[in-house]
């Protein structure tokens, strides 16, 4: 007889936390509707019906919430994607190794500018203002006219330096022709603010998460050219983060999390929570903004601007279906072929090496093996191929996933990390293709 | 030395405190905000040479990026927290970056909070500079080197005059030899 892990036998999770190493877990959150899993796992019993007692602690920052985990103030966190990779380099002020197990969404970004903007915009080239995937184009004729004019660059917004956000900004600008480093000026505001300072004037333009692109549109403050999904689709958001060496002292609470983090994102993709899901949501504890505008997204449209009707946009929101909780190693690899493209990582490193020590698969399929879902037995899939859902059978039961192709028509293959960065003309790498060569065979 | 200061706090009361506690002692406060819902023409405005925040204000995202952008100007800052998290602060005042203090920042503990913060600081960033300065010159001699060889290897010369050559350059020019070699091996098509 194969003997039974621990964590497999009955009763250790329904019993109300026996072998847990601890019960009581604080996890942080920032307001914004991706926060969904760890609200509804709290709100629907699915922390508690896995032993365990959860504390939710909404925060201001993103560099708050690593730094409370990084200390142990907080259990783990909602985090974006790239925050565990760059806290394991040590990329901003904090270097301690930081693992993800969990993906909570993909998709749920868009970028916005003003009115003043877009007006801008139409007036120089009104056929690609109108279109979603044409928009960059009439926003380089305006950079290129206030070149000519002396004027100084429009200034964008985006939340964290090693954010989707910011990677989806820079990567939509640039294949446009315009260098994000050199055209414009980034700088990083916090989500509930960005509104605040799009009607200023202060900032021209931003991509941030919902609610807050709805909410521009819909106090007519802001026009939104594309969403994240239109530039990736599909393309991974936030993770739950926490310290690799909490997790290897706690597996079992930690498992116990992911199982209730998978049952809640499993909740949530059923169309006919989404609406209950967008009320809980909206709430002031929670994401403090009103109903209808966290709504909008929640419930699969995107309106883009506040004259027109709300366009269908089912996948912008994916928290379960689509594999969407699997932590994809070739995600993590995508996001440092970013790091390098934009100059934020300086050291050559083994790409693929440093996704496995972050990104953790195996950690992801014993809870999800104990839950009795299905899940992928491969940790990489390649990116750009598919314009319609396809069929992974690389995995216990074949699954759906969504469609994953780029604006530009871009593939990525995670196997050769370098050659996809061969391919940008626009880039501020400061790592030689040569030395990183040399250190990814 | 004066410091040009800006206070980050949503308490009101306490900031007065704190201005006044900073100014006693020489510096002065260029900005006292509430709500970060100004925090960047503020920065632009001001050019602080610090920043004291409180931890629970938003704002800190965009102070941390400007410190990535502007690696030329980073500035100090001091984030206080009013909850007792003694542990947490202690893990994380770390590589000198940023100075967490707990439980507030009373009138006689900011003089040497401030001192300290900005000696750290310092500290922190000669180091920095040390590591880059280190980092540049290990890549130029790897730059200068390849040149050479190219140099050596299409034009017959020695080693001595192939650096000659590029040394040569680079005065005329007024240019560094490791971009003259740059230079080169980017025309030779033998960069990445």
């Amino acid at each position: 007889m194969t003997s039974v892990p621990q964590w497999l036998r009955p009763g250790v999770h329904a019993a109300g936390g026996e072998g847990l190493e601890k019960t009581q877990i604080d996890l942080g959150f920032i307001p914004l509707t991706d926060c969904a899993p760890l609200v509804i796992a709290y709100e629907k019993g699915f922390f508690r019906k896995h032993g365990l007692e959860a504390r939710l602690s909404r925060e201001v920052s993103w560099a708050n919430i690593r730094d409370k985990v990084f200390a142990g103030l907080l259990d783990g966190g909602h985090m974006l994607a790239p925050m565990p990779i760059a806290t394991t380099l040590g990329l901003g002020e904090l270097k301690k190794p930081t693992i993800a197990a969990l993906s909570l969404d993909l998709n749920g970004n868009a970028i916005t500018v003003s009115l003043d903007l877009y007006r801008r915009m139409a007036e120089l080239d009104p056929a690609a203002a109108a279109e979603r995937s044409m928009s960059v184009r009439a926003l380089k004729k305006v950079i290129d006219t206030g070149k000519h004019a002396g004027r100084e660059p429009l200034c964008f917004a985006t939340v964290f330096p090693f954010s989707p956000h910011n990677y989806m900004l820079r990567y939509w600008l640039a294949a446009g022709g315009i260098d994000p480093d050199r055209d414009v000026r980034l700088v990083v505001i916090p989500p509930p603010h960005m509104v605040k300072y799009l009607s200023s004037g202060e900032i021209d333009g931003y991509c941030v998460g919902e609610p807050w692109n709805a909410q521009a549109v819909a106090t007519g403050v802001g026009r939104t050219l594309i969403t994240d999904y239109e530039i990736w689709n599909n393309k991974p958001e936030k993770v739950l983060g926490v310290n690799r060496e909490w997790a290897e002292q706690h597996p079992n609470t930690h498992r116990a999390m992911l199982m209730a983090l998978l049952e809640a994102a499993q909740w949530i993709d059923q169309p006919e929570n989404r609406i209950e899901v967008a009320d809980i949501l909206a709430r002031e504890e929670y994401v403090n903004a009103p109903a209808d505008v966290v709504k909008m997204s929640m419930v699969g449209s995107f309106r883009y601007q506040v004259d027109a009707a709300p366009a269908p946009l089912p996948d912008f929101n994916v928290f379960f279906r689509y594999a969407a909780t699997f932590p994809w190693r070739s995600h993590a690899v995508w996001f440092i072929t970013q790091m390098y493209r934009w100059g934020q990582l300086r050291d050559p490193v083994d790409m693929r090496k440093l996704a496995e020590e972050v990104y953790r698969p195996d950690l992801y399929r014993e809870a999800a093996q104990a839950l009795g879902l299905p899940f992928p037995t491969a940790d990489y899939k390649t990116e750009g191929q598919h314009g319609e859902p396809w069929t992974l059978r690389e995995a216990t039961e074949p699954m759906i996933l969504g469609t994953d192709r780029f604006l530009d028509g871009g593939t990525f293959d995670a196997l050769r990390p370098v050659d996809y960065l061969e391919r940008f003309e626009l880039h501020n790498r400061q790592v030689s293709l040569d030395e990183l060569a040399k250190v990814n065979p | 030395m004066s410091l040009r200061i800006m206070l980050v706090d949503q308490d009101s009361a306490r900031s007065a405190i704190l201005e006044q506690a900073l100014h006693d002692a020489g510096h002065q406060v260029v900005a006292r905000i509430k709500h970060g819902h100004n925090l960047l023409r503020e920065l632009k405005e001001c050019q602080p040479d610090m920043v004291i925040m409180d931890l629970e204000a938003p704002g800190r995202d965009t102070l941390e990026q400007m410190r990535e952008i502007s690696r030329d100007q980073p500035r100090p800052i001091i984030l206080f927290s009013n909850k007792r998290d003694g542990d947490y602060i202690r893990q994380a005042v770390q590589a000198g970056v940023s100075a967490y203090v707990v439980d507030g920042l009373s009138q006689e503990r900011i003089m040497p909070i401030v001192e300290v913060a900005m000696a750290r600081f310092r500290e922190f960033e000669a180091l920095k500079r040390e590591l880059h300065e280190t980092k540049t010159q290990l890549a130029d001699r790897k730059v200068v080197d390849k040149a050479k060889g190219i140099l050596m290897q299409r034009k017959g010369m020695s080693e001595d005059e192939a650096y000659q050559l590029l040394r040569k350059t680079a005065m005329s020019r007024n240019m560094r030899i490791a971009d003259v070699a740059r230079t080169l091996l980017t025309l030779e098509g033998l960069t990445d």
